[in-house]
């Protein structure tokens, strides 16, 4: 890390600002009879702490950091999965139904 | 891999992740958007494991694979009644994984680049510990609100005496103890910081009852992310800050609106006890006024001689698991040559466009579902609304009552229609403890009775 710290503080901070914009207008185009799988996805995506995790339990061998690294991966790996495959799930839910609905009678 | 190439792997990631949200502009896009996300996701996985300080493959992949493995199968099973329960236990298990990785951070904090042990640097140690807190709080809160959802801890507001003063003291006691932690970075205090977290978790959900619940929910959505940003700026990692102002700023706007949807402020749905201490007895005294009564021939012979029917569904509706009846019903009709539509308010569900997901899984195309700013303009032209499971939504007490709690709530304007179709149990009160006005009124028939036993009642009428 040759950068100076408070440097690179400095910069998280105008991508944090930069990102919490993107979001507020991204967030409000969304329609909100998607808002459920809206909440599906954010789940999925906020797990990409799994970044952390796998970088804890990368070395090899056995200590503290690791472990607590590993269960980091169950943890976000569950999200991920869950997340997005429920997502679909509902998202395949709101396909158009103008031709099938005879069948389903 | 160049420090470089990493960055720009995880630049396109967080773009896929933008990309992902923007497909829920409209649902014909959405699905493309839902594969933008887990394009992202791969990529941000294999670019970290790329990394030369991962080594343990084996490991990790086992690790991937039994996470993955649980959450399929929860998101194959789950019922789409049950989702808010569903997405309350994913919020917790983001905020626990956020603080188990700024423990590992804590212990090895030279895998992180961010020092040595006992010597971290105290930018990394105070973003370290805000992110556990957030993580703690999101971990707890959302358990219980997890608990409240499933039924497994009663609904209703605990309230009790100095609740807001005793949050206020912990919350103190958390910088305090967080100031300390950064002076000598011990493990006891950042455990202790854990712990009390977790506690103020509890703390904070449990005065807010159980039809709050989307306000929380939206509320803790926006917590996991704030962790994730938390988590990111102690790694400096930039996929993991934008990422989680995202999430952060999805859950916050959804917490918004639904507060919006019950003309409430944030502020007060968080200091909770709403719903529970209602003074019942303060409504006005309406045993003397009439209710007119009818039955399902009676509401299939008046919906069959309309030419518009609008469905104002609510919770109750999907608790009695009505919604593939009652769209039976509106199919009968449609077949009629009636104009069927239906009216959602934004707080109908148990969480953000709950409602909408329930009628969509019951195939009612999601053209026919219209939002309370899109069809309220609608009901002085039309003849029939049938309420089913809803009571406070549709409330004109909201509008003309100022000592009404729910004075001020947007409300369906069904009251403007012809004539309304009330499908109930009882003619016991909403959440909110208001009496409906609507009940006694001329154009009101009440059907008294289950909704998805009415629902098929009327389809069988409609059919003979």
């Amino acid at each position: 890390m040759e950068a100076h710290s408070s440097e690179v503080f400095v910069i998280g901070l105008t991508v944090f600002f930069l990102a919490c914009i993107i979001g507020y207008y991204v967030v409000w185009s969304v329609t909100p009879a998607l808002h459920s799988p809206l909440m599906g996805v954010t789940n999925a995506i906020s797990s990409v702490i799994i970044v952390g995790a796998i970088l804890a339990a990368g070395p090899q061998g056995f200590d503290t950091s690791k472990i607590f690294g590993l269960i980091g991966v169950v943890l976000a790996s569950v999200n991920i999965f869950g997340g997005f495959l429920v997502t679909y799930r509902m998202l395949s839910m709101f396909k158009k139904k103008t031709n099938k609905k005879k069948e389903n009678k | 891999m160049s420090s470089n190439m990493v960055a720009i792997l995880y630049l396109i990631s967080a773009l896929l992740f933008i990309f992902a949200l923007r497909g829920l502009s409209h649902p014909e896009s959405s699905r493309t958007g839902n594969i933008f996300g887990i394009i992202g996701m791969i990529i941000a996985v294999f670019t970290t494991l790329m990394f030369k300080s991962v080594l343990s493959y084996y490991e990790i992949g086992a690790a991937i694979l039994i996470g993955g493995a649980i959450g399929s199968f929860i998101a194959l099973r789950i019922e789409m009644t049950a989702l808010p329960q569903l997405v309350a236990a994913f919020h917790s298990l983001v905020g626990l994984a956020a603080v188990f990785v700024a423990a590992a951070a804590f212990y090895d904090p030279v895998a992180f680049n961010i020092g040595k042990v006992g010597s971290i640097k105290i930018s990394s140690l105070v973003e370290m510990s805000i992110g556990t807190f957030i993580g703690a709080i999101t971990f707890s809160g959302s358990v219980l609100a997890f608990g409240k959802l499933q039924g497994t801890i009663s609904g209703k507001p605990i309230v009790f005496k100095f609740q807001h003063l005793i949050n206020a003291l912990i919350f103190l006691l958390i910088i305090f103890l967080i100031i300390f932690f950064v002076v000598n970075q011990s493990p006891t205090i950042f455990w202790t910081i854990v712990f009390v977290s977790i506690l103020l978790g509890f703390l904070v959900v449990i005065p807010i009852g159980g039809a709050d619940m989307p306000v929380v929910v939206s509320m803790l959505n926006s917590y996991s992310g704030w962790a994730a940003c938390g988590i990111g700026f102690t790694l400096s990692n930039n996929l993991l800050i934008i990422t989680g102002a995202l999430v952060g700023a999805s859950g916050a706007i959804l917490s918004y609106i639904m507060s919006k949807g019950m003309n409430r402020s944030i502020i007060n749905v968080v200091l909770g006890g709403f719903g529970g201490e209602q003074d019942t007895s303060a409504s006005k005294d309406n045993s003397d006024k009439i209710v007119k009564q009818g039955n399902a021939e009676d509401a299939a012979y008046i919906m069959k001689n309309a030419d518009s029917v609008i469905i104002v569904p609510g919770y109750g509706m999907a608790v009695a698991q009505a919604q593939h009846a009652l769209r039976e019903m509106g199919d009968i009709l449609k077949k009629e040559g009636i104009e069927v539509r239906y009216a959602i308010h934004p707080v109908a569900g148990r969480m953000p466009g709950h409602m909408n997901v329930l009628l969509a899984e019951a195939n009612v195309p999601y053209e026919e579902v219209l939002e309370l700013d899109e069809i309220n303009h609608d009901f002085p032209m039309t003849e029939v609304s049938f309420v089913i499971g809803a009571n406070d939504v549709t409330n004109p007490a909201a509008k003309t009552d100022e000592s009404s709690p729910i004075f001020g709530m947007p409300i369906l304007d069904v009251e403007k229609s012809q004539s309304v179709l009330f499908v109930k149990r009882s003619m016991a009160t909403g959440y909110s403890g208001v009496d409906n006005e609507l009940f006694y009124r001329d154009n009101t028939t009440m059907l008294f009775g289950d909704a998805k036993k009415m629902c098929e009642d009327i389809v069988k009428s409609l059919s003979a």
